[in-house]
């Protein structure tokens, strides 16, 4: 056992680290998979739909009107005699852009100043941590609502304000790991070690905070596409000739007598979404075993 | 005839894994008037035992596989769990380990006493309330009047232990099972406990069934010694029986693994490598509050080579002058001077290069490793931190140091949650002698860790100490363990020190009334001397 | 916990001046006043109108006179309906919404509050994937999207029970209600769920167990408390949320409340009933999180007792 060599790491067991076994654990829970295959199928739909939609997005039949499915139509047409599928097709576009890009906006937002305040510390992180104090408790729902209604109907700016309202939590979640961490004995081994800040935030936070941030994500997602939806069905989100799942239930719901499947179709797509995003984040809890932090 | 006979109990958990036979073919007996202790480290199935013949295991996944409990002429593993119920909290009850976590936090502490009277005995409350007075006052809770009515926070964890003891006695049941009521307390406040249980005893003449993981606790009062270990019982008989003729040699190891010997006196060059004069760390607590004085005013001298014991309870200070030491919290006031040179003054390249010098060793094996880094990473980090191995030899660092601590090399690619609290010890010391320090922190290295555990590794850090060539700061809460470690030891008390010796100059001439209640407090002493 | 309740009054302070301060200033820059679009209007009118509303004058002196009104409880004039307070508005529109609200809520607790306790008890069998399945129904399946469905089956299908009205005819409030409260039923069921499978991994329960204390009177006495301070300290923000929520609903059932003159106020440019409304509903949020805030730590005796210490 003397003279060490390189062959003997090559001989070494594999181990498996924790993300391998979450993958593991994750991979029994059938919901959680079920979830993301949808979520894999729906987002590449979107990102194809220009080439693959049945129809032209425009493209109006006045004289067919609103008809229920049909071989022609899979999910129908509106009383335009616009093809649904293809405006569900379009519409999710737009919900899931929204729902993935505000969160990306809030995670940005969020991560950094979270992890700002939290290793840092002291006076900087009581004045940063008490603005996200006020903010929280201001009502938000009724500030974007607000801003629809001052700055118009604008996609960008519907991006940015349902980004800024998630950022909040996402900024507690990562303030409250980083504390925790830098607590932990093996930080403090690490500063013991003579790594610096920096060096230690790269691989001894961020790597142990990343589980908690990944599932609040995956979470935050389906909460952000529902308030996209919410604006849209009052009239102030997307408006057209965008079109998105909220949009399209707002005029299913006025002529569900009548048509009924134009309420039915776009809600089973919104429900069904938010169904695959909350699986999958149940089940990303529970396989990085993260305690619960929205319940 | 016995108050309990227990007969061939065989418990299982079954788990997607497979299935874990916890308890396997057990069989003991407890008699009236007697103290039965169960021994045993984490895993050997002593508490899951004792929890099953009061149907406490959740089932599934546990399953009672066989045997029979006989408790007043009937088989407790058969009785249906209304029955059992009522033998629960009546004839027998138990007290827990955490005292902390054991009492409802929600209710007060009287409404939670009364709660086993007012159930099984349906006594009206202002009588329940007067028997709950009368037993507080019994287990030693000064005016009982008066705290009563609080809430569990409010009391010490001595105290609470003591109210969880008075509950438990509250309904007079004839057989107590106290599942290591005193491992989370303070030494003194142990040997308090231990009395009180002794005593209460005595009074009552009823069975105690004493489980713990530690033989020394259970030395002067326990009446009857069952030794388990994985599942099975290896030994068991009095209490002399045990410790004077044990035969089983997990028995002998357990017995030799307590430490009871004071260092022999090294030669140790008279030189100082540390010198601390006047520390002090205070942590304050916002503005208006005085600040928690967690070290105060504090001098001493390491000498080149030395292990210095460091002892004291909880909120003595004790690991904060090795975190000061370190510059692992800010110091409020003083000097470090580590070979002449202030630490707390050091900043930027001169203090990572004084980092490289001095290391630290840290009690919880769980969280001391980086759970997403393998033992590879974890070594290789310090290594090339500071450049004592380049890309192309870090590989055969890492080995070497896998190879000192007693880790086999396949190991190398594994990461912490792999491994037993006693393989991450070993990473841990491994990780700390990377940068060969001259200085090394050992914050309570092996309170987390099984007894026998404990034992391989102050061999490996005495081993390593002197290969090494090591000066060490070795910080405890027990006496017996530093003593067998130290050259010199300091005893803390409120973040000043109390005392400073030699071993064997505390331990045979104590000058202090505090140093000698620690002391009196050590359990098993009788088995020291 | 006197000191408590004061300090977070306090904070409370600040965080309304924020709110009137930044509604305020927002609606003033927001482009396109209130007049614009009637082209009927001549410059003298639209002048006199202005100076009526005060909108000539500098920003800040209209933001000094605006905070003296508030002070003394008024919330101005509304321009969309003239001669009409803010004050009067809301006045009329807050009973019935607070009404739903309520019947909301008390359908999200009870529901809820039950079907997670209930669940929690055998956690992961049937009688925990029933509940917590309708549970994520609850969550996934929005207001906006339940509301026209309960219309589409139980008012038209089954012709049932009413669609729109409020307290006109007998039963009218019940498909509101359940429609308003039936994600906050969702989310208190998986919170409760969650909160005591918690406790019942504590010591103390075990402690209650050993004491021989029956099944029944483990959950009630000892663990429902600790349970359900994570449920109750949920109420603030479930309050915020039912009033948002409330813009739907009411517009869905065409009830005449808060949440439906908000949102007619925002399409029509209402400014001094934009800005009232906003105020109002955030003052009552802002004071239904401190109340429930408050409520939730005097459930904790460790809370209580140390802040009646200091």
């Amino acid at each position: 056992m003397s003279d060490a060599s390189i062959t003997d790491i090559a001989q070494a067991e594999q181990g498996t680290s924790l993300w391998h076994d979450a993958w593991l654990r994750l991979r029994r829970n059938r919901l959680a998979l079920f979830g993301l295959g949808i979520l894999v199928l729906f987002i590449t739909i979107a990102l194809l739909t220009p080439w693959i939609a049945p129809y032209g997005y425009a493209e109006q039949n006045l004289d067919l009107g609103a008809s229920g499915p049909s071989a022609a139509h899979w999910l129908g047409t509106d009383i335009f005699g616009r093809d649904l599928l293809t405006q569900i097709m379009y519409g999710g576009r737009i919900s899931l852009a929204v729902g993935f890009i505000a969160t990306a906006v809030a995670l940005l937002i969020g991560v950094t100043w979270g992890a700002v305040a939290g290793y840092v510390g002291g006076r900087v992180d009581a004045v940063m941590m008490r603005l996200v104090d006020i903010l929280y408790a201001l009502p938000f729902m009724i500030f974007i609502v607000l801003l629809m209604v001052v700055f118009g109907r604008n996609l960008l700016l519907l991006f940015l304000a349902i980004g800024a309202v998630e950022w909040l939590t996402m900024a507690r979640i990562m303030r409250s790991q980083v504390q925790t961490l830098r607590q932990q004995e093996f930080v403090e081994a690490a500063v013991s070690l003579g790594l610096s800040p920096s060096t230690i935030i790269r691989r001894h936070v961020i790597p142990n905070a990343l589980g908690p941030i990944i599932v609040y994500t995956t979470l935050t997602i389906p909460s952000v596409m529902l308030l996209e939806a919410f604006l849209s069905f009052l009239g102030l989100g997307i408006q057209p000739p965008q079109t998105s799942w909220g949009l399209l239930i707002s005029y299913g719901a006025e002529t569900m007598e009548e048509y009924p499947w134009l309420l039915l179709f776009p809600g089973l797509a919104l429900t069904l979404t938010l169904f695959s995003l909350n699986f999958l984040g149940d089940g990303l809890r529970d396989a990085l075993d993260v305690r619960g932090s929205r319940d | 005839m016995a108050l309990l006979e227990v007969n061939n109990l065989g418990v299982s958990f079954v788990t997607r894994n497979g299935t874990n036979r916890a308890v396997d073919d057990v069989s003991f007996t407890v008699e009236s008037g007697q103290i039965t202790a169960i021994i045993g480290e984490s895993g050997s199935g002593k508490s899951v035992a004792c929890y099953s013949l009061l149907g406490l295991i959740p089932q599934p996944p546990g399953r009672i596989d066989s045997g029979q409990a006989l408790f007043g002429g009937r088989d407790l593993l058969q009785l249906p769990e209304a029955e059992l119920r009522k033998v629960r909290g009546r004839d027998i009850a138990m007290v827990f380990q955490d005292p902390m976590t054991c009492l409802n936090p929600y209710m007060t502490v009287g409404k939670q006493l009364v709660e086993p009277l007012r159930y099984h005995q349906k006594t009206p409350a202002a009588q329940a309330r007067r028997r709950a007075l009368e037993l507080l006052q019994e287990v030693g809770i000064r005016d009982p009047e008066s705290t009563i009515d609080n809430y569990p926070h409010q009391f010490s964890g001595g105290m609470r232990q003591r109210v969880m003891i008075a509950m438990a006695l509250i309904n007079e049941p004839q057989l107590l099972i106290a599942d290591e009521p005193t491992t989370a307390l303070d030494v003194t406040i142990q040997a308090q406990i231990l009395q009180l249980i002794a005593e209460l005893q005595r009074k009552r003449d009823i069975g105690v069934i004493f489980i713990s993981h530690d033989l020394a606790v259970v030395a002067d009062i326990a009446d009857q010694i069952v030794v388990m270990q994985e599942g099975k019982i290896v030994e068991s008989g009095d209490r002399t029986g045990i410790f004077r003729h044990a035969r089983h040699p997990y028995t002998q190891k357990l017995l030799a693994a307590i430490p009871a010997d004071s260092k022999a006196g090294a030669t140790l060059s008279p030189e100082p490598l540390i010198q601390v004069r006047h520390l002090a760390t205070w942590f304050g607590q916002g503005r208006k509050q005085e600040p928690v004085k967690a070290v105060n005013d504090v001098s001493f001298d390491i000498r080149r080579g030395e292990v210095l014991g460091v002892v004291g309870e909880s909120g003595s200070g004790k690991s904060t002058i090795g975190r000061s030491l370190l510059r692992l919290v800010p110091v409020t006031a003083g000097q470090v001077l580590f070979d002449d040179t202030d630490v707390t003054q050091l900043k930027g390249r001169a203090l990572k290069d004084m980092r490289r010098r001095m290391q630290i060793i840290f009690q919880d094996p769980f969280a001391s490793l980086n759970p997403r880094m393998t033992v590879y990473d974890t070594l290789a980090e310090p290594l090339l931190l500071h450049g004592i191995e380049n890309r192309s030899s870090v590989a055969r660092g890492v080995l070497k140091l896998m190879d000192d601590v007693g880790l086999a090399r396949n190991f190398v690619r594994k990461y912490p949650h792999e491994f037993s609290g006693g393989q991450r010890q070993r990473i841990a010391i491994g990780r700390a002698l990377a940068t060969h320090p001259e200085f090394v922190v050992a914050d309570e290295p092996v309170s987390a860790l099984d007894v026998t555990i404990q034992a391989q590794i102050l061999d490996l850090m005495l081993a390593l100490g002197r290969e090494y060539g090591l000066t060490m700061m070795f910080i405890s809460h027990d006496l017996a363990v530093v003593r067998h470690i130290a050259d010199r030891i300091l005893v803390l008390y409120r973040g000043e020190i109390v005392e400073q010796g030699t071993g064997h100059e505390l331990f045979e001439n104590p000058q202090q009334t505090y140093t000698r209640e620690l002391l009196q407090s050590i359990p098993g002493r009788s088995l020291l001397q | 916990m006197w000191r408590f309740i004061a300090y977070r009054l306090l904070q409370a302070i600040p965080v309304i001046l924020a709110v009137i301060t930044v509604t305020f200033f927002l609606v003033r820059v927001a482009p396109g006043g209130p007049f614009d679009s009637e082209k009927a209007v001549v410059p003298e009118v639209k002048a006199a109108l202005e100076a009526q509303y005060r909108l000539d004058q500098p920003l800040l002196t209209q933001y000094a006179a605006y905070l003296g009104d508030l002070a003394q409880g008024e919330l101005g004039p509304s321009f969309k309906y003239p001669g009409r307070s803010v004050n009067e508005l809301i006045a009329a529109g807050l009973p019935v919404t607070a009404e739903l609200g309520l019947y909301a809520l008390l359908v999200a607790m009870i529901i809820g509050g039950v079907a997670g306790i209930i669940a929690s008890l055998k956690p992961n069998t049937a009688q925990d994937y029933l509940p917590m399945s309708a549970a994520m129904i609850g969550i996934c399946m929005p207001s906006f999207l339940l509301g026209p469905l309960l219309v589409l089956v139980f008012g038209i299908y089954l012709d049932w029970l009413p669609v729109s009205g409020w307290g006109d005819i007998p039963g009218d409030k019940i498909l509101p209600a359940i429609t308003l409260g039936s994600t906050y039923a969702a989310y208190i069921a998986r919170l409760s769920r969650a909160g005591m499978l918690e406790v019942m991994t504590q010591d103390y329960i075990r402690t209650a167990r050993a004491k021989g204390l029956p099944e029944w009177q483990v959950v009630t006495r000892h663990a429902l408390r600790g349970g359900l301070i994570p449920v109750v300290a949920f109420l603030g923000p479930a309050f915020a949320g039912l009033l948002s929520g409330s813009f739907v609903v009411e517009t869905i059932f065409q009830i005449p409340g808060l949440g439906r003159f908000y949102v007619q106020a925002a399409f029509n440019r209402d400014y001094t009933m934009i800005l009232g409304t906003t105020v109002f509903l955030s003052t009552l949020i802002v004071l239904f999180n401190l109340l429930s805030d408050i409520l939730a730590a005097w459930m904790n005796p460790r809370l209580r007792t140390q802040f009646s210490e200091h």
